[in-house]
């Protein structure tokens, strides 16, 4: 217990000193290194903490790109503790992650979308039972230019700027926008092999990877989107939520009408699902017999307790603090049931 | 007379160098020095022969009619597209206009340097013009981006202004950071040319301008023209001040104001991202790479033959 807020303190402390995604994880892994050095060295009692019950394993983690760099981060921080776990964490993505655990082959599939009718099939015949658990919630932001008139863009519009084949290239041409606008249209996104377009063209196109190509193909550097459009005043483009917040003043984040209104982005309405679609969930599945395996409930109850700290620190949307307790119930009650039913 | 023989008969004393021992320090300096020479041409090959197997790869999933001859660039996405024009036009587009900064300033500087500057003044602004060639590109492209662009549109005058990411901005910024460059090669082509031609000019009643251009730049042109060629191929792969200021759009277009996508941008661009290996994107970057390569090593073919040709030797 007291390792556990140790850890949780140091990991706190951390996040504040790192500033962007990639070095913040691996800032993270080597804390969790350090701290197991410390553990080991600095205490002397510190090993048998719990209870005497060492734990051991290989926890199998797969699944969708976009939830990995969570599970990977919490993995690290981890496995810190209980020296003889180990987690490994692949990116099949959402699909091939869940071939995998349907064939018994993981332990935890993790998922940016909910588990579907064929998956859920594939899994029963194997009788392989699971429980969802919301881990961290995603946005995207639309990021206009502050002189742009528009604060509001429907789905529909969305998708006919940005659908495979679209010629829109001046604003005049988007239907039915309020209030009218005439300056040419200037499209900034991220790469292809980017989390958030495949998102965003799943949302907004229908099909993930589906997408106008004569856009600024900003690669994986979102500040030349910042740029970009900053220095457009025709200029439209797309990113993670958090990266708006980052850039106050110089964008301005469009609402979003999913057909139930004009939604702006915020925490609050990606929390709540009323930023839709470009607010989602992000899952992870454990099989309800890998957390009857004593290392992976400890991991689980780990990661839960701190998703919320590592959401924020992958720079996505933290859970609430009630979509926390519920996840916490769920892995309470997947240990103590005989078969997890969804 | 006969201290000269005395000094002829004492020689032999000396022995031949060399003959009394083998000297392997000696043997193992040139050695060393022979490895040096080695480590540069090694890596050229290293590297042709790490574009050659993804390259081959990728012309056995696309053609070479479709690479070469279509004008539409999207292969990351489904369908992929390779016409491979757009960024080649994109990035000769800005090269254009480096070189059109570069060139005649470049030669301007050089003339003025080695013909008229008088010493003290060369020997304080010719190390000024080198510390430029030092300065990281990356400071280059923040400067195109944050100044130069800003300034453009600011003062543009006919027309549609320049879009935020444009050819001319970057082009113009690359020319500023290629002009050393070519500069100081010019400018040391120019110094070797003997004192005896420009004398044979004034003889002749030639003013100084004459004889700059008449006698000097002529003679030292294979020179002159290689370091215009150093430049062209400095331009044609520099990455980061494209990458920050031309834009990432595969646009067909020679208008200056438009974004656009060079070859290395676009490398740069798709190689930052988690591309699997052996993916048909990963085997594009390289033959783009590819591409890259030859142009570069066509042109230094032209230039060592332009050399070669135009070659004044001096003695």
């Amino acid at each position: 217990m007291s390792e556990n807020e140790r850890l949780e303190i140091h990991v706190k402390q951390l996040i504040r000193l790192a500033p962007a995604r990639p070095l913040a994880l691996l800032a993270l892994s080597g804390l969790a290194l350090g701290v197991a050095a410390c553990g080991g060295g600095g205490e002397g009692q510190g090993a048998g903490a719990e209870g005497g019950e060492q734990l051991s394993g290989t926890i199998n983690i797969d699944g969708s790109s976009t939830v990995a760099p969570i599970s990977e981060a919490a993995a690290a921080a981890f496995q810190a503790e209980p020296p003889d776990v180990r987690v490994t964490v692949g990116t099949s993505g959402t699909g091939g992650g869940f071939e995998k655990f349907c064939k018994g082959e993981t332990d935890i599939s993790d998922a940016s979308r909910a588990v579907e009718e064929d998956e859920m099939e594939a899994c029963s015949k194997e009788n392989i039972s699971f429980e969802e658990i919301t881990v961290a919630n995603d946005g995207i932001a639309v990021a206009l230019n502050p002189q742009n008139p528009v604060t509001c863009l429907t789905t529909d519009q969305l998708t006919q700027i940005w659908d495979k084949g679209s010629d829109v290239s001046s604003w005049s041409q988007v239907d039915g926008l309020q209030p009218s606008f005439g300056q040419e249209l200037k499209l900034f996104g991220p790469g292809t092999d980017s989390g958030t377009f495949d998102f965003f063209t799943e949302a907004i196109n229908g099909e993930e990877g589906q997408q106008r190509t004569d856009y600024n193909n900003v690669g994986e550097d979102d500040n030349q989107t910042v740029r970009g459009v900053q220095g457009s005043e025709g200029g439209m483009g797309y990113f993670g939520l958090s990266f708006i917040k980052e850039n106050e003043g110089k964008l301005k984040a469009a609402e979003v009408d999913g057909g139930q209104g004009c939604v702006a982005p915020s925490n609050e309405t990606v929390q709540d699902g009323s930023y839709a679609p470009l607010g989602r969930p992000l899952f992870i599945y454990p099989s309800d017999k890998a957390v009857k395996r004593p290392e992976v409930k400890a991991f689980l109850e780990f990661y839960v307790e701190n998703a919320q700290m590592l959401a924020e620190q992958a720079l996505f949307v933290p859970l609430t603090d009630e979509q926390k307790s519920e996840a916490q119930q769920k892995i309470e009650s997947l240990g103590s049931q005989q078969a997890a039913v969804r | 007379m006969a201290s000269a023989k005395g000094s002829a008969i004492s020689r032999p004393t000396v022995r031949g160098l060399g003959i009394v021992r083998p000297r392997y320090g000696e043997l193992a300096i040139r050695t060393v020095l022979l490895a040096c020479a080695f480590v540069s041409v090694l890596t050229t090959f290293g590297i042709v022969a790490s574009l050659v197997g993804p390259t081959i790869e990728f012309f056995q999933a696309v053609s070479l009619r479709e690479f070469f001859l279509t004008t539409d660039w999207a292969p990351t996405f489904t369908p992929a597209r390779f016409g491979v024009i757009p960024i080649v036009v994109g990035t000769l587009s800005v090269t254009f206009w480096a070189l059109l900064i570069a060139v005649p300033f470049g030669l301007g500087a050089a003339i003025y340097l080695s013909e008229y500057a008088r010493p003290r003044a060369r020997r304080t602004l010719k190390p000024i013009l080198e510390v430029l060639e030092g300065i990281p590109t990356i400071a280059y492209g923040f400067f195109a981006v944050t100044f130069v662009t800003p300034l453009l549109r600011e003062l543009w005058f006919a027309g549609e202004p320049p879009a935020i990411f444009n050819v001319l901005s970057a082009g113009l910024v690359m020319g500023v950071m290629i002009l050393p460059t070519v500069a100081s090669l010019s400018e040391d082509a120019m110094s070797a040319v003997p004192r005896g031609l420009r004398e044979g000019g004034y003889a002749l009643g030639g003013s100084k301008l004459q004889v700059s251009t008449r006698v000097v730049v002529p003679a030292a042109l294979s020179g002159i023209v290689a370091s215009f060629v150093l430049g062209f191929s400095r331009a044609i792969g520099e990455t980061v001040v494209v990458l920050l200021a031309a834009g990432a759009i595969a646009n067909l277009t020679l208008d200056p104001r438009e974004s656009v996508q060079t070859m290395t941008a676009f490398i740069a661009a798709t190689g930052s991202g988690d591309i699997a290996t052996g993916t048909i994107t990963y085997k594009t970057i390289f033959a783009v790479g590819s591409l890259l390569f030859t142009i570069t090593f066509i042109v230094n073919l032209i230039s060592i033959w332009l050399v070669r040709r135009y070659r004044q030797v001096y003695s």
